[in-house]
């Protein structure tokens, strides 16, 4: 899923000091589950917006509100009875989500309290890392299952670099070497000679260095 | 002849080479270079221009090969993918070959977040293997990686490096036969320290035959300073340094002298190894000290081919 | 007529760790205990939420502070280091709007020990008459 964290406090006071009334929205997505966005966020951000503007005499009327995705235009179609009043709509989803409320509602200043960071998942609590770079042409029937352009640093086809030392990648001790992991799964599965084989160059126009992307599924289009 | 370079020369006709580094400038004066190809000329086969080393932007190393070619050195342009895509590294090549430059080094590269640009995007298009395979096509086939004709000839000696001391160890001598097969014809190798590591892997190079399918020169930096010593050992990802020869840089009445000492000895033992056909003194910041390293370790005068 | 500060504070604390002095909230039994303090149960400090704790401040209360069980006596084992966590993140809070971070606390004790549980409540009382009134209060 979308893993992504709130700005620093200070940023988003900045971004919304002109603003008298603030639509908080949240969504039950992906930032809920890495608890970035969710309702509590919400409530727990309304706090802080409030508690600044009490402390600086400058008022503010807070609304929160939690849909259950912002991208998906018919959640965002709620929001039509009311978005004329606020003078700004602060939403906790990630950058998809920012982006479907500006299109609806491209009269209302729309501003982001998250930064979106990658595809990625739970690997312990509170712990989430990156998984997919969204390359658009998946490699990982030949890595074991083991991404190494979202997981490998310098994104090699064909790791290990020679900054490879004791399982840990030359850049920060914290990042494994995932060329050391591929290659131990691939010997667990038997499939070490996927190693020898020399992975072509990669075709980087169906990745986000194309353009922006569109899939049309025919078959389910109206 | 594949490119006709010095080292190619040296090489096939049986000698054993001895390659060099040289870093280039923050800056634009080109005399700092032409000073160090006059200081190591007569001393080495080739040598290596560095490019933009644990990515400092430095002048670049096609240009410091252009500077050393007109000393009459023959360059090793070293080439990093983490800095230029597809396009501009075949652009760079023609223009190498344009040049007179006759040998290339096919390098991943230094991640950025190392260097003094660390917000720089990383390009890494292509990675080293499938750069030495482009290289060998536009060589061998005079085409582009999309497959068109290139015209002219690109007559490039085709180098790469390789870890002995890098992990997983079990794999590094596959790698070594991949990029053998991706079309390499020479190494360098990381600095030695680790002897014993070092020879394991020379056995497991020969055990596969592959020290007959491509030069192996095996890379020696001359230690300077205890700090040095320590440094690489704890900050260098890939360096291995014994705790001997920290001791004995602890100890040394002359640190310098003891490096030189070292160095030597180093090479005295890795000329007896069978397989390896050469060395690379990577005298980081220490240029001067090659010329001394290189006689006293019986590698002068460095033969006419 | 003396316009002394008298803080304002409310204590989140487990109902296990005062289980036998703290009897429906009627603080007036607990010796010694001082004024200003409001008592709030909760089932294990582990239980207590960010956003209560901001509320807290954000209403005018000078400081809030958590009360759990020794991790060796813990009920829910965590209990008490889950507090912490959540009143260090409240300290971040109020660091990053210029409020002092002290306002917040978490602390420990054994199970039932009044004493304790009142020498806790005067510190924090201590504490926050140097500190003065919440740049929150009354706005």
């Amino acid at each position: 899923m979308i893993i992504a964290e709130r700005k620093p406090i200070k940023e988003i006071l900045s971004l919304t000091n002109s603003a008298r009334r603030i639509l908080i929205l949240g969504c039950k997505g992906c930032v809920t589950v890495c608890s970035a966005g969710g309702e509590r966020e919400v409530k727990i951000l309304g706090c802080i917006i409030r508690m600044y503007r009490k402390k600086n005499g400058k008022p503010v009327e807070i609304t929160e509100r939690t849909l259950v995705r912002q991208c998906d235009p018919e959640y965002l179609d709620q929001l039509f009875d009311s978005i004329d009043q606020f003078d700004a709509v602060l939403s906790m989803a990630c950058g998809v989500g920012v982006n479907f409320l500006a299109d609806k509602y491209p009269a209302t200043v729309c501003l982001p309290a998250l930064n979106t960071k990658f595809m990625g998942g739970s690997e312990a609590q509170g712990i989430w890392t990156e998984r997919c770079a969204g390359c658009g042409d998946c490699i990982l029937g030949l890595t074991g299952g083991v991404c190494p352009i979202a997981r490998c640093s310098k994104g090699l086809f064909n790791g290990p670099c020679g900054g490879s030392v004791n399982g840990k990648c030359e850049v920060n001790p914290d990042i494994p070497c995932i060329w050391q992991i591929i290659y131990d799964r691939l010997k667990l599965l038997n499939q070490l000679d996927k190693l020898d084989e020399i992975l072509p160059v990669k075709d980087w126009s169906v990745s986000s260095h194309g353009g922006p992307r569109k899939i049309v599924r025919e078959d389910l289009t109206i | 002849m594949k490119s006709g370079s010095n080292l190619e020369r040296i090489l096939t006709g049986g000698h054993f080479a001895v390659t060099a580094e040289c870093g280039p400038p923050k800056g634009t004066l080109g005399e700092m270079v032409r000073r160090k190809g006059e200081l190591l000329k007569f001393y080495c086969d080739a040598l290596n221009v560095t490019d933009n080393q644990t990515a400092i932007v430095r002048m670049s190393s096609f240009s410091g090969c252009v500077l050393l070619k007109d000393l009459g050195i023959d360059p090793v342009m070293q080439m990093v993918v983490r800095d230029r895509n597809r396009i501009a590294i075949q652009s760079d090549i023609l223009g190498a070959a344009a040049l007179g430059i006759r040998n290339i080094l096919c390098l991943s590269g230094d991640h950025q977040r190392f260097g003094n640009h660390p917000q720089a995007k990383g390009v890494y298009d292509i990675d080293s293997i499938q750069l030495i395979q482009m290289v060998k096509r536009m060589r061998d086939e005079r085409k582009f990686l999309n497959g068109e004709d290139i015209s002219g000839e690109v007559p490039l000696f085709i180098g790469a490096a390789a870890n002995p001391f890098a992990d997983p160890f079990e794999f590094r001598v596959r790698r070594l036969a991949k990029k053998i097969k991706a079309g390499v014809d020479f190494i360098q190798t990381q600095a030695i320290f680790d002897m014993e590591r070092f020879l394991r892997w020379m056995a497991m190079v020969r055990d596969q035959g592959l020290d007959k399918k491509v030069y192996i020169l095996a890379g020696i930096i001359p230690i300077k300073s205890v700090g040095m010593a320590r440094y690489m050992a704890k900050n260098v990802a890939g360096i291995t340094v014994p705790k001997e020869i920290v001791t004995r840089m602890e100890q040394a009445k002359d640190a310098k002298e003891e490096g030189v000492k070292i160095a030597i000895e180093i090479i005295e033992q890795i000329k007896e190894i069978e397989g390896v056909h050469g060395v690379h003194v990577m005298a980081v910041a220490w240029e001067d000290i090659v010329p001394r390293v290189v006689k006293e370790a019986g590698l002068m005068p460095r033969p006419l081919v | 007529m003396s316009n002394v500060f008298k803080p304002e504070i409310i204590v989140f604390c487990c109902r296990y760790a005062v289980y036998n002095f703290v009897d429906d909230l009627d603080r007036s039994a607990i010796s010694g205990f001082p004024e200003g303090v409001k008592i709030e149960q909760i089932s294990c400090s582990g239980r207590v939420d960010v956003v209560r704790l901001l509320e807290a401040l954000e209403t005018g209360a000078d400081g809030v502070y958590v009360v759990g069980c020794r991790e060796e006596t813990c009920h829910n084992v965590v209990g008490s280091y889950r507090a912490k966590k959540r009143t260090d993140y409240v300290k971040k809070v109020l660091s990053q709007l210029s409020i002092e971070p002290e306002r917040v606390e978490t602390f420990v004790m054994s199970r039932g020990d009044e004493a304790k549980f009142v020498e806790m409540a005067k510190e924090m009382v201590g504490k926050l008459n140097t500190l003065g009134p919440s740049p929150l209060r009354g706005k």
